[in-house]
């Protein structure tokens, strides 16, 4: 079982179907759960500790604004931590958390640089499209089998 | 600053969205009270969230995915129902978020007709998946030359 990093990170269909053919997707909700979780210092929206600036500062100078820096300390180990990634590249940024453009290019900058393994779709529109692009995955995550 | 004392600790929360023509949220609710084995069960609009174990969810997910393989889609939650920071109960009005799903079902009948077709499908046949537009882009040199021709 592969962990596979999916982009749009809030994604449904990439999320089930990931899941579905029998590996990890690494989503955003997994890191937010695990913030929510943890006790300590009421810090709404999100149990944010001093900790996690500083994992975004890897990722992001502190000039960046501090909306993307917050956001890579979420996505930013889990595309380190990938075994694979497959990227939908028309997503509607608005995608609750996924909203920073600046965050989504950086993630797409990250994904290039760590040489992992790379399915680039765009979402299906027609039912032909939705065929391919099942078969695609399936085939993508197929190939992941043994790692 | 107050003491936060997280609420279902060592819980997991998914989303079971069912976008079937033979299948409700409430008939898909009513089939998990049925085998809810003690987890909680919140009925929704686009179909349920499910908080409990993650051996005794998944269980269930699995056992409520037997039912329209195709037409019910599963993700993960960070929040639990109900929590107040994101409840539109505690927010006054209707609360952020949800517009990616949203979107995403607008497509997703696509996905279970591909699910639907894939056993069919003759193996070893190349899938063509929708690829994105490689437009060439105005490279850094042209643009120089356009800037000098007008600044000439």
């Amino acid at each position: 079982m592969a962990k596979v990093f999916i982009y749009p990170v809030t994604s449904l269909i990439l999320s089930d179907l990931v899941a579905r053919f029998g590996h990890k997707p690494l989503s955003a909700a997994m890191q937010i759960r695990e913030r929510i979780q943890t006790a300590g210092l009421e810090s709404p929206p999100l149990q944010v500790t001093p900790e996690d600036p500083k994992k975004g500062l890897k990722y992001a100078a502190v000039e960046v604004p501090s909306g993307v820096r917050g956001r890579m300390a979420l996505f930013g180990p889990m595309v380190e931590d990938a075994d694979a990634a497959i990227v939908v590249n028309d997503a509607d940024f608005s995608f609750g958390c996924m909203g920073c453009a600046r965050t989504n290019e950086l993630l797409a900058f990250l994904i290039r640089t760590r040489g992992i393994p790379v399915l680039d779709l765009v979402y299906p529109r027609t039912e032909e499209e939705g065929i391919e692009f099942v078969a695609a995955i399936r085939d993508f995550l197929a190939g992941l089998e043994g790692k | 600053m107050a003491e936060y004392k997280p609420r279902y600790v060592g819980t997991v929360t998914k989303y079971v969205f069912v976008d079937s023509p033979d299948m409700t949220p409430s008939d898909l609710a009513l089939r998990a009270y049925e085998i809810s084995l003690g987890v909680m069960i919140k009925e929704t609009c686009f179909g349920l969230q499910i908080t409990g174990k993650e051996s005794e969810v998944d269980e269930i997910i699995n056992r409520l995915r037997s039912l329209d393989p195709v037409h019910i889609f599963v993700k993960d939650r960070g929040f639990p129902p109900g929590d107040p920071r994101r409840c539109r109960a505690n927010l006054g009005g209707a609360r952020p978020g949800y517009y990616g799903h949203e979107y995403e079902l607008t497509l997703i009948k696509n996905v279970s007709k591909g699910l639907e077709k894939l056993p069919s499908r003759p193996p070893g046949a190349v899938p063509e998946p929708p690829v994105p537009k490689t437009e060439k882009k105005l490279d850094v040199h042209t643009l120089k030359k356009i800037i000098e021709s007008q600044e000439s």
